[in-house]
């Protein structure tokens, strides 16, 4: 029954990408999952026999009625009635228990994974990208990046939920259902990602301009692989070899540096996304674009052009300053 | 006229006249003068009424518009038709002007039109304060779609969260008149609901019991009560937004000891019963149609009225289940959805209440039957969704994504607009005495029904699919590009059915069939007097002995006698029995509810831009009201 169900919904669903709420990969995402099925099949049975009783209603062969008795002859009809409503209501009553009964239970299962949190990620929203922050009580082990966050598979991982300026709405489709960020309140969730791959994420609370292009990307990889990213994402950006140079004094003299932080170089902007390993990410501009060369030559030449009312300003760079920087930021990995 | 006017010591009664004499003195005395005067000053409920609907039509034409915009821009990904700006303008005006300025106004119009008629009185309770009603919901409405016409719409949603409509993020006075045009909206819903309290409660003719209150005025009276509960809650809190705007008070700001959920509480402590404001008026129509139509009185009449006061009131239960990501503690947000599936067994019944009512009955399958039969299957579709949504794992999959905009859209065009588009064509002969044409009625159902289920069914699954509410554009590679375009080209077909709707209406107004006073042979009073109703409504006040007085008392109603013709007088009686009580006096047409509503139209729109124009506001408010009630020496009520 289940697999037919999945089989159907699936037909339903047909070009299904892993945006889908129904092709779960998370232990919450899962469960809901099972209990949107259970509500689906529930509803539309219930449909159809409202349905069936409606249309028999409207179709049934009725006896032939002077049209004196027709507003008499209701007495005895109205008996009968009675008992069939009433039983449909009680049924209603008893299937809505049922359901909410089932919701509950969905709901403590998502709630007491809770308990389990290894690993702790602070995201903080601002208009229109994600701030990300891996805790760690030594302070050089924390990991500063944005956009993307990395988890290692099968693990549960808390995430701590803050806002910078109006209220977002954190949602992985396949792996969680959302949690909002609001100002002046701390929110937490907690999720497992039982298989490997990239999933994608999106604000889901209408935040302003570019509520549209607020994409986190979330990458779940073996145990192995993820301290290896955790790694490599300490470490300062690399010096720039000789004709990368170039391309930091741009950055440096240019304005980049007032707002985005480098470390390992004298950029510290708090304001903007850090980019010290930029290049190892999957995504630009909070997932409105793809990380390649060419995306982000574009990105950068006229940022208002892909994300009209993004914070980030158009810079009045010649070719080859445009060019040096482009090299640059795209050797950040 | 004058003779009669300025000497009251005539003392003329109803009682000794002949039909065509009463007539002429009662058309005297409750007439409309013409002219602009008259247009301006008239208090006449009808005329009020009409207003009142046509003006909610014009603001649903534009909302209608605003909603095919958007449609354009998301039919393909990746569009640059209309930039986010823009997009965020329309969809904010969208849901506003649907909400405030369209559905609630327009289901409290049917009441102001047809509930004096239904329950046989000669207008409506507080006939000044109504035409006052009128004309501030005019003001507020034109204020906000003349501030998107010069680029200030706002831009934060229908719900303006804070703190995006606040005074940090919420640019310009976009907020500032979305904050105002709900305070002129709430202003006039109030004074509507205050009405249809007082005309439900004291002025029904005599032996209308309780228990023969016709369904569809039990529904406007419940509305009414909903409304007077759930507005002060928006009211309060728009307030409380201008104030952190204008005068830089820290209500929703955190960083001030303020709460920017504080809002989302305020806010959808109304905009939930908001919903059952614009359901439950709906179901009245159905309720009142149904019968008509299937040649029966409905089944379980008293059920039914039971059933609508325990939505009313479970609808104040339930406001929280529109914030379960907002990280409430879980015991809390359970019980939240528990009482979301509960209002479903009282819904439920209503629903197998019409089917019986059906099985019951002899269907005939004219247009409003056709819309009742459309409402039926599609709002339990948007009922059976909203069971889901109730549950907390799985709104916090399916909130705020377009899964939740194809719930409502079931929810308020299958459950209110099929309803209301029944009652246009049901209720129509009775207020132009032409009938609508059948076929292009049946065109119009056929095109709305299917171009809707084929516009928001797809909806669902797009929201399953992981697209999000609000966006303005999405990447070609999320895969919701083919889903789109078959949503925006299947909204071409109500678009058609709309035209026709319109072009049905304006055309039956000179070409239509002549209507009679009771051309569908319905049960109750409004369709006893002829079609259009007089200035006087009722030649005589009716007293009735059933539920479906048409059907049952007979082909010659009883009558009271005893009010005066020469000014106007009601009968007003006792709130459970309609045991007549009172010759109460009726207020004359008055240009000064007018004067009072640009007074106060003026005071709200200038305090959009200086806290000085509360104090220098009131002014002109104190003339218009001092005008209002000035003395005029009536006689008192009489027994």
């Amino acid at each position: 029954m289940k697999r037919l169900t999945a089989g159907l919904v699936a037909l339903l669903l047909s070009g299904c990408s892993n945006y889908a709420v129904l092709d779960p990969h998370g232990e919450s995402a899962g469960s809901i999952s099972e209990l949107l099925l259970l509500f689906f099949w529930v509803c539309s049975i219930i449909w159809l026999i409202v349905m069936l009783a409606l249309a028999y209603a409207i179709f049934r062969k009725r006896p032939a009625v002077s049209g004196a008795d027709l507003l008499l002859g209701a007495a005895e009809q109205n008996r009968q009635l009675t008992a069939i409503v009433s039983v449909c209501v009680a049924i209603t009553f008893l299937v809505l228990t049922g359901l909410t009964f089932s919701s509950y239970i969905a709901g403590k299962a998502v709630a007491d994974m809770a308990q389990r949190g290894t690993l702790t990620i602070r995201i903080t929203g601002y208009q229109w990208w994600w701030d990300v922050e891996y805790e760690d009580t030594r302070p050089d082990h924390i990991i500063y990046t944005a956009n993307e966050i990395h988890v290692p598979v099968g693990e549960a991982v808390k995430v701590k939920l803050e806002s910078g300026d109006v209220i977002h709405s954190l949602w992985i489709p396949s792996l969680f259902g959302k949690r909002d960020l609001i100002p002046g309140q701390h929110n937490e969730l907690t999720f497992i990602a039982e298989k490997t791959g990239i999933y994608r994420g999106q604000c889901a609370e209408f935040c302003g301009l570019q509520h549209a292009y607020m994409g986190l990307t979330v990458v779940a990889e073996p145990r192995a692989t993820f301290d290896a990213w955790r790694l490599s994402q300490l470490m300062p950006a690399a010096a720039p070899k000789q004709d990368l140079q170039v391309g930091l004094n741009v950055f440096l003299t240019r304005g980049c540096a007032l707002c985005h932080t480098i470390r390992g170089t004298s950029a510290g902007g708090r304001v903007a996304p850090d980019l010290t390993h930029i290049a190892s990410r999957h995504t630009l501009a909070a997932g409105a674009l793809d990380m390649k060369p060419d995306q982000l030559a574009r990105w950068i030449s006229d940022p208002q052009a892909i994300k009209p009312g993004s914070k980030m300003p158009w810079i009045d760079l010649n070719p080859d300053e445009m060019r040096a920087v482009t090299s640059y930021v795209g050797s950040l990995r | 006229m004058s003779v009669l006017k300025s000497s009251p010591i005539y003392d003329l009664r109803d009682t000794g006249l002949t039909d065509s004499a009463l007539d002429r003195f009662l058309t005297e005395t409750w007439k409309t003068p013409s002219g602009l005067y008259g247009w301006l000053a008239t208090v006449d409920h009808k005329i009020i009424g009409r207003r009142y609907i046509i003006t909610a039509f014009f603001f649903f034409i534009l909302a209608g518009l605003s909603a095919a915009a958007m449609r354009l821009q998301l039919a393909v990904p990746d569009n640059k038709l209309i930039g986010p700006d823009l997009y965020n303008q329309l969809f904010t005006m969208h849901g506003t002007t649907m909400m405030f300025l369209f559905a609630v106004p327009i289901m409290e119009a049917f009441a102001v039109y047809l509930v004096p008629l239904m329950i046989g009185t000669r207008n409506i309770a507080f006939p000044r304060l109504n035409a006052f009603s009128y004309w501030v919901y005019l003001l507020g409405g034109l204020m906000i779609w003349i501030a998107f016409a010069l680029n200030s719409g706002a831009d934060a949603g229908w719900f303006s969260y804070v703190p995006l409509a606040g005074p940090e993020y919420g640019i310009g006075k976009r907020s500032d008149f979305w904050a105002q045009m709900i305070t002129f909206t709430e202003v006039a819903g109030l004074a509507v609901a205050v009405e249809i309290i007082a005309t439900v409660f004291k002025q029904r003719a005599p032996g209308m019991t309780l228990d023969r209150i016709p369904i569809f005025v039990w529904s406007m009276l419940i509305m009414a009560f909903v409304v007077l509960f759930a507005m002060p809650a928006v009211m309060m809190a728009s307030t409380m937004l201008i104030l952190d705007r204008l005068v830089g008070t820290q209500f929703f700001n955190p960083a001030e000891g303020g709460d920017a959920l504080l809002w989302q509480h305020l806010f959808w402590f109304f905009g939930h019963p908001e919903v059952y404001i614009i359901f439950i008026p709906a179901t009245g129509f159905v309720s009142a149609i149904l019968p008509t139509f299937v040649r029966r009185p409905m089944f379980g009449h008293l059920a039914i009225v039971m059933s609508l006061i325990s939505i009313g009131i479970l609808s104040f239960g339930l406001w929280v289940h529109h914030m379960f990501a907002t990280g409430l503690p879980q015991m809390g947000e359970s019980f939240f959805t528990a009482s979301s599936m509960m209002i479903a067994i009282p819904s439920g019944l209503q629903i197998f209440c019409w089917i019986a009512t059906i099985w019951a009955g002899r269907p005939i399958f004219k247009t409003p039957f056709l819309f009742v039969l459309g409402f039926i299957v599609t709002f339990v579709i948007g009922g059976l969704t909203g069971v889901m949504v109730a549950s907390v794992p799985l709104d916090l999959q399916v909130h705020d994504t377009y899964f939740v905009v194809a719930h409502f859209h079931y929810v308020l065009v299958g459950g209110a607009v099929f309803p209301l588009l029944g009652a246009v064509h049901y209720w129509y002969p009775k207020v132009t005495g032409r009938m609508m044409s059948e076929t292009m009625g049946r065109w119009t159902f056929g095109l709305v029904f299917i171009g809707f289920n084929a516009t928001f069914f797809p909806m669902h699954l797009l929201g399953l699919r992981g697209m999000p509410r609000r966006i303005y554009t999405y990447p070609a590679a999320s895969e919701w590009g083919t889903t789109n375009l078959l949503v925006s080209a299947a909204s071409l077909l109500i678009i058609a059915g709309l035209v026709i709707f319109f072009f049905n209406i304006v055309l039956s107004l000179f070409r239509g069939e002549s209507a009679g006073s009771n051309p569908w042979n319905a049960p109750t009073l409004e369709w006893a007097m002829q079609s259009p109703p007089p200035p006087y409504n009722f030649l005589r006040i009716p007293a009735v002995s059933h539920r479906e007085p048409l059907w049952f008392d007979g082909s010659v109603l009883n009558v009271v006698c005893g009010l005066r013709v020469d000014t106007r007088e009601l009968l007003t009686s006792t709130v459970a029995d309609a045991v007549p009580e009172l010759r109460e006096p009726s207020v004359r047409n008055s240009i000064w509810p007018f004067l009072s509503a640009l007074a106060v139209g003026a005071a709200f729109l200038a305090s959009i831009f200086t806290p000085w124009a509360v104090v220098w506001g009131g002014v002109p408010i104190a003339i218009g009201l001092i005008g209002w009630f000035w003395p005029k020496g009536d006689p008192e009520d009489k027994e």
